[in-house]
């Protein structure tokens, strides 16, 4: 691993060789005498790490993926309902307007916010997160890790389109007159959603401060 | 050896995770929504809807579905009342730090909050198309939108962390 120099007379955790577990914040000095096994934390048995390994090649394989999966997401149908005979797909988008022209405009505002501008959004925080990275950017490094850390809390609430599908499907069988089943985009968005939380997960906000600390 | 934590503070935490797992068995057995169509009357579990997922191809969705809305959430309630309740009676329990590591993993993928909004949007939507009748549990999945947030805040995660022997290699 390599070691920053000391800068300004101040030490850096990293550049002493000190790890704290990302698990359970011990903060240790691991010795590598066995380089096949990565060092464990001695209290609750995570890999300990300075930074999150391969974290830029893993974030990018994921939001690469997860931006290849947006397109069927958003334009297969995500819920078919049969009634009386009669077939109706809904995309997410969809089902946003019908909600909007029945009058549950809140509904259609959840939904829209969760299922289409989030995964969106997830997706340009990241490719702006990781490029700054990349490029050595020193600008705004508070909000930017601000801005991670919400996007990271805010994902999950994608599956809400998920779960409203189960739902409709596991209530409305009654096979003649009315039945939903879900469609293909279901799968589709599910990976999305799945997809940028890994990718979030991989990205180390510790990142942006390097460059920050290498520009001093 | 000093302890910041008092077992008596260990009672909210666990009161709560307790609770919780109460609510997940009532939100998992009794129906949360009934619809009537016509006089005819269907009403539904979350398994259900997973079953039914699964039946229609799509075995990678019902399996996220039930991983993410049932079991990461049942696994988290366990794990917790599995570090609390010996804590709570003065021992350590084995692995504690592990346990405690996987129950904050699962953290984020335990959506059962999510799956209660999920609930609301498919209630307002067939709400109005046919006759929606709230069932037993949605009260219990709307209380578990309190509860959980609740006792993850109770918890004193640092105390935990402070209890776990060291396991030094060599």
């Amino acid at each position: 691993m390599g070691t920053l120099p000391l800068t300004n007379g101040k030490v850096t955790a990293f550049s002493a060789g000190l790890v704290s577990c990302h698990s359970c914040h011990l903060v240790c000095r691991p010795v590598n005498d066995d380089i096949d096994r990565r060092p464990l934390c001695p209290r609750c048995g995570a890999s300990l790490y300075q930074r999150k390994p391969a974290s830029l090649a893993r974030t990018w394989a994921l939001v690469i993926a997860a931006m290849i999966f947006y397109i069927p997401a958003n334009m297969l149908p995500v819920m078919q309902t049969i009634s009386m005979g009669k077939v109706q797909s809904d995309t997410i988008l969809s089902g946003v307007i019908y909600f909007v022209l029945t009058g549950s405009w809140h509904i259609a505002l959840i939904i829209f916010v969760a299922s289409i501008l989030v995964p969106l959004a997830k997706l340009l925080v990241l490719v702006y997160l990781l490029l700054s990275v990349q490029f050595r950017s020193i600008k705004h490094p508070k909000d930017r890790t601000r801005l991670y850390h919400m996007m990271e809390a805010v994902g999950r609430w994608s599956m809400v389109d998920i779960f409203a599908v189960t739902v409709m499907v596991g209530l409305v069988r009654m096979d003649a007159m009315a039945s939903v089943d879900a469609g293909p985009a279901g799968f589709y968005f599910a990976a999305v959603v799945v997809l940028t939380m890994l990718a979030a997960n991989c990205f180390d906000p510790r990142l942006i401060w390097d460059a920050v600390e290498e520009y001093k | 050896m000093l302890y910041r934590n008092r077992p008596d503070k260990l009672d909210r935490p666990l009161s709560l995770v307790v609770t919780g797992l109460i609510l997940w068995f009532i939100s998992n057995y009794y129906p949360f929504l009934t619809l009537v169509i016509e006089g005819r009357s269907q009403e539904t579990v979350l398994f259900t809807g997973i079953v039914r997922l699964y039946g229609q191809g799509q075995l990678s969705l019902a399996v996220l579905v039930l991983l993410t809305g049932m079991v990461f959430p049942l696994l988290q309630l366990v794990g917790l009342v599995y570090v609390l309740l010996p804590l709570r009676c003065g021992a350590v329990p084995p692995y504690m730090a592990q346990v405690y590591r996987w129950v904050r993993y699962l953290q984020p993928w335990s959506m059962m909050e999510i799956l209660m909004l999920g609930i609301l949007v498919s209630l307002v939507k067939l709400a109005g198309m046919a006759e929606v009748v709230p069932g037993p549990s949605l009260f219990a999945f709307m209380a578990l939108i309190f509860v959980i947030p609740a006792a993850t805040v109770a918890i004193d995660t640092n105390g935990i962390w402070e209890r776990s022997p060291l396991q030094m290699e060599k």
